[in-house]
């Protein structure tokens, strides 16, 4: 069974966790032409590389983001949606 | 005649304990610490099973857990793998794939006729005509499989159990020692695991007639033994590899999921044998089997032996064979070249006869084909894979052992992701590339030296090491020198056949070529024509055979041809080790206990256990609901709705929180007020709907539907971190018990026990208040779902119980029913109110629903808004409308998803129906086409009987009484 770090719980069996989805931008729902829109609900590229994906620690209820990269399975980096990498950067340098 | 030899140094019977036990009727007496094969080799039985297609007799092969042809029944378990399998006191065996035993099976014929049986006959020869096939199929069906399954197979759970290390070594022979060793040595926590009773591999019977040499394995155990840092499994196999490094280890007591940070395999190599004439003779076995059964069960495999050899490992067999005072008649090497090894001096020096550019034409069969009786060995043209006849040599033995190559025992590592190539210089597929993780030590990576063996698990020790962070001298070890350990291409023609390739189905030669000659000459294709590496053994000793005789008729390298998929299992796995307890999670509320008393029909809702109905003697089903309606509309009843879901909604952006979530408005809802709340996805297609009862300025209590609770839950979670509101979530759905109290009746009941005002002017539809029962806490909520005069009532979940009998006491006068979510879905129905997920589906949308009412789209932003702006443009497809079919209708009664049809086009589909005896006739929900939607329009439904019933479009609800 595969293994997935949870940000905030560590290390768990895959058997805990919940798939949310691909992480996608939502594109401004005021400004977005109706195509654009469809093409935000209903298009997935679905091409093998990293994706961002929503995963849920189920026993904890944590929502967090694992980018992975679905032609090796391989998961890079797993944090919470409100602390993306880049920005823990920002604040180390800060 | 007894074949037991005098005992052994290192062997692993206990001679001073005799096992008595019985084969075929006869009994037999061997030691402990035999296998059931071994046992029977010592007693001088050579046959021990039949072929699966041709019931040839068949002995021993491998005594490595490729003995397909050696498969016995205890009259419990069928299939038993004799060479492996450890004899035990009183066992009563026979052969499985017989009819009338071992020696004189009826279906022997079956042999002499095998040139009307190619492979596929079947395929071809029976489906013409139609008619005729089932009787074939029966004939066939008998023909086919191997022993009789046991119907009476008593239910058996092995335990499962964990265990975790830095690295798990697969293999113990020499890389295997070594490198548990030396990992263990470099601090990390190791297991290690072999499928055999004992550790060492082929160091325990490897010896080429130099005993002395058991000392590095003495060495390497003891080591092994002594150190801390490794757990030994014996008798366990690897059976597969799972993501990052799970491995599932077997043995007879069950299984235990290893979890490794890393994973050697070395996983050794399977010998192969040559291909010829008669070599499947009891007697005909592979060289490492024949020094298995002397070293380790102390039996001679043959008196006066044949050994036919394509490389250095024939010698080492012979000269093992002759340490152990076996008779070694010649040897014959099917290779030309004249470079002769320090072993072939011996040999030659000890007077043994060598045939050099020789092969085994045929081994030659006694009475029966039951054993050899002698081979015919004539010189061999490698390019043509022929013997030259004319100069045929005729040597008695009763018994040949082959060593003809190797094929490496890669099925984990081909789980685990590895890349191969083919290696030229020792004729085998090697790994060139390895997932992280995972390292391969041995002959499985094409290492053949015993000292570069062990060697080459210290180097993937150290490349271990590395890669869990360490730093460590990277090593190497040197490539393969000298001859190939396989022959390219070890096989004989023979105008007879019965060269066999693969043991477990029968395959010659000749079959790979007709399956060619059929189109099938891609490998995937080829085995699933020939069934080549289908049977139990999964291709152990014939994948790397049918590979090369694929690559000469295509006339391609043998890297071109690739290699069949290897999965779980490495060997087959009884369905006991693999089953387990179910951990379906039942959730059950508090009143759960007194509905089983009260004779509920339960069913499932979610993860919940819900009543449906509660059972009456002497009533069925529908009668029950019937019933249990009237009563709420007549009288009072109550439903235990505790599974509902419930959260809390907290903090200064709570109101916020839910209008962007739901689509409604709740900014202005007064505290004390309850309002209806719809829940949709991106797309718009209704998805759960509930109520929102504000507690406070900034706390809402909302409830989602049972079944959609955790998703929901979910949902709120997800979204409330991306719009990073000052919102708390408190899921509260099992802190809260729920009984909704409903029916005419409802508010007298529960006046006297409520500590307030319930009063209509008090306490209307869409209020809220906090109250108390007995002292205890509760909030009663006005809902309208299944009746007018309904109230909800939340308590405390310790509470829910005494309530609830509270409640029926208190109803007794006037006859308070209980009523379950069949009687519910009725309720609602006559009431018009559609549920999500029964009148809805995955593409539902609110106008469809004729919901627009339940959405605010002058709001700025709520979930699935911006879609329904694009829907709303369009015209609509279907709409939800309510139905009634006429009073006095007797045809078949219509059913959920029973087809709304004009003119013979779909239009619809009925969503819920049922029969009202409140309202006296059937009521429904049903799609149907915008232009059926009027009131009074008639459309037609199709029945299960396929007549048509019509139906009247209506205003809802059904049921307006109160």
């Amino acid at each position: 069974m595969k293994l997935l770090k949870c940000p905030i719980n560590g290390t768990r069996p895959l058997s805990e966790f919940i798939f949310g989805g691909e992480w996608r931008d939502m594109p401004n729902p005021d400004t977005s032409s109706d195509l654009e829109w469809a093409s935000y609900v209903h298009y997935r590229d679905n091409a093998p590389g990293i994706k961002k994906e929503w995963w849920y620690h189920s026993p904890s209820g944590t929502w967090f983001i694992a980018e992975r990269n679905t032609l090796t399975d391989e998961v890079l980096a797993t944090y919470l949606y409100s602390n993306p990498p880049a920005t823990n950067v920002e604040e180390q340098s800060a | 005649m007894s074949m037991r030899l005098p005992k052994q140094v290192g062997e692993w019977i206990n001679r001073n304990k005799k096992i008595r036990f019985s084969f075929e009727g006869q009994e037999y007496t061997g030691y402990e610490g035999d296998t059931i094969t071994s046992a029977l080799l010592a007693a001088g039985v050579k046959v021990l099973g039949r072929s699966f297609k041709y019931h040839r007799p068949r002995g021993v092969l491998s005594l490595a857990n490729h003995d397909i042809n050696a498969l016995v029944t205890d009259g419990v378990d069928t299939n038993i793998r004799a060479d492996v399998t450890t004899l035990t006191d009183g066992m009563q065996l026979k052969a499985v794939n017989t009819d009338g035993g071992v020696i004189k099976d009826k279906r022997k014929y079956i042999d002499s006729i095998s040139p009307l049986l190619p492979v596929g006959f079947y395929y071809k020869a029976f489906h013409k005509p139609a008619r005729l096939f089932p009787f074939w199929e029966k004939v066939i069906r008998k023909a086919a499989g191997l022993g009789i399954v046991n119907f009476n197979y008593p239910r058996i759970n092995k335990r499962k159990l964990n265990d975790f290390c830095d690295v798990l070594v697969i293999g113990a022979g020499p890389s295997g020692l070594s490198a548990a060793l030396s990992a263990a040595s470099n601090g990390l926590k190791v297991i290690l695991v072999d499928e055999n009773q004992h550790l060492g591999g082929s160091l325990t019977y490897d010896f080429a007639g130099e005993v002395a040499s058991r000392k590095t394995l003495i060495d390497l155990v003891e080591k092994v033994s002594a150190s801390l840092n490794i757990k030994v499994y014996t008798g366990a196999y690897a059976a597969g590899y799972y993501q990052d490094h799970m491995v599932p280890v077997v043995r007879a007591d069950g299984i235990t999921k290893v979890r490794a940070k890393a994973v050697i395999a070395a996983t050794g190599a399977f010998e192969q044998p040559p291909v010829f004439h008669n070599n499947d003779l009891p007697g005909v076995m592979l060289g490492s089997a024949a020094q298995r059964m002397m070293y380790r069960y102390g039996v001679k495999p043959f008196n006066k032996g044949v050994i036919v050899t394509a490389n250095a490992y024939g010698y080492r067999v012979a000269l093992d064979l002759l340490q152990a005072g076996v008779n070694v008649s010649a040897l014959v090497d099917m290779r030309a070249e004249d470079k002769q090894d320090a072993h072939a001096l011996e040999l030659a020096n000890k007077g043994i006869q060598i045939y050099k550019g020789y092969c085994v034409y045929e081994a030659l069969p006694s009475k029966g084909k039951l054993g050899v009786v002698g081979a015919l060995v004539c010189p061999y043209d490698p390019l043509t894979a022929t013997a030259d006849v004319k100069k045929a040599v005729k040597l008695e033995c009763d018994g040949i052992a082959m060593s003809a190559g190797w094929a490496p025992a890669g099925a984990l590592l081909y789980q685990s992701g590895m890349g191969v190539v083919y290696n030229n210089n020792i004729q085998q597929f090697v790994p060139n590339r390895l997932p992280k993780g995972v390292f391969a030590a041995g002959r499985v990576n094409g290492v053949f030296d015993l000292e570069a063996r062990v060697n080459d698990g210290l180097r993937a020790v150290a490349e271990v090491v590395n890669f869990l962070g360490g730093a460590v001298k990277a090593l190497s070890v040197e490539t393969h020198k000298g001859p190939s350990p396989s022959h390219p291409y070890p096989f004989v023609h023979h105008p007879k056949g019965k060269n066999f390739v693969d043991f477990d189905e029968d395959i010659q030669i000749k079959d790979f070529i007709n399956a060619a000659k059929e189109g099938f000459d891609n490998i995937e294709l080829m085995k699933r024509f020939t069934t080549v590496g289908m049977g139990p053994s999964q291709g152990k000793h014939s994948n790397m055979n049918a590979i090369r005789i694929l690559a000469k008729i295509r006339n391609f390298p043998v890297e071109k041809i690739g290699s069949t998929t290897a999965r779980p299992f490495f060997h087959p796995t009884p369905m006991g080790h693999l089953g387990g307890r179910s951990f379906h999670a039942h959730r059950l509320t508090a009143i759960h206990a007194w509905h089983q008393a009260a004779g509920a029909a339960f069913v499932d809702v979610g993860a919940w256990s819900r009543p449906a109905y509660y059972q009456k003697a002497g009533l069925s089903k529908e009668e029950t609901v019937q019933q249990e309606s009237l009563a709420v509309r007549l009288s009072v009843g109550m439903i235990d709705s505790s599974t509902l879901g419930k959260v809390e909604v907290c903090g200064p952006d709570a109101a916020e929180f839910l209008e962007r979530f739901y689509t409604g408005i709740y900014a202005d809802q007064k505290v004390a007020r309850s309002r209806y709340v719809m829940l949709l996805d991106e797309l718009g297609v209704m998805v759960d709907d509930g109520i929102a009862t504000r507690l406070s300025q900034d706390k809402f209590f909302v409830t989602i539907s049972t079944a959609n609770a955790p998703m929901v839950y979910r949902e709120m979670q997800r979204c409330l971190q991306v719009w990073k509101l000052n919102v708390t979530l408190i899921n509260v759905t099992s802190a809260y018990g729920v009984i909704n109290v409903a029916g005419p009746k409802a508010y007298q009941v529960l006046r006297k026990v409520v500590s307030i005002d319930l009063s209509e002017d008090a306490l209307p539809v869409g209020r809220s208040a906090e109250a108390k029962i007995s002292g205890v806490p509760v909030r009663i909520v006005r809902a309208a779902f299944v009746a007018k005069q309904a109230y909800e009532v939340y308590m405390p979940t310790g509470y829910a119980l005494s309530i609830w009998k509270l409640l029926l006491e208190s109803g007794k006068n006037e006859g308070i029913r209980p009523f379950g979510t069949d009687t519910q879905r009725l309720l609602r129905l006559e009431l018009g109110h559609p549920l999500p997920g029964i009148d809805t589906d995955g593409l539902t949308n609110p106008f469809e629903m004729r919901a627009d009412q339940a959405l605010e789209m002058g709001k700025p932003f709520f979930i699935g808004k911006r879609s329904l702006e694009i829907i709303s443009k369009k015209p609509l497809n279907k709409v939800l409308v309510p139905f009634v079919l006429a009073a006095d209708y007797k045809g078949e009664m219509p059913q959920d998803c029973n087809l709304v049809i004009e003119s013979g086009v779909i239009k619809g589909r009925v969503t819920s129906i049922g029969f009202s005896p409140s309202v006296g006739c059937v009521v429904g929900l049903a799609y149907v086409a915008p232009h059926q939607a009027e009131l009074g329009s008639v459309f037609e439904i199709r029945t299960d009987n396929g007549k048509t019933a019509k139906a009247t479009v209506v205003q809802a609800p059904f049921f307006n009484a109160e």
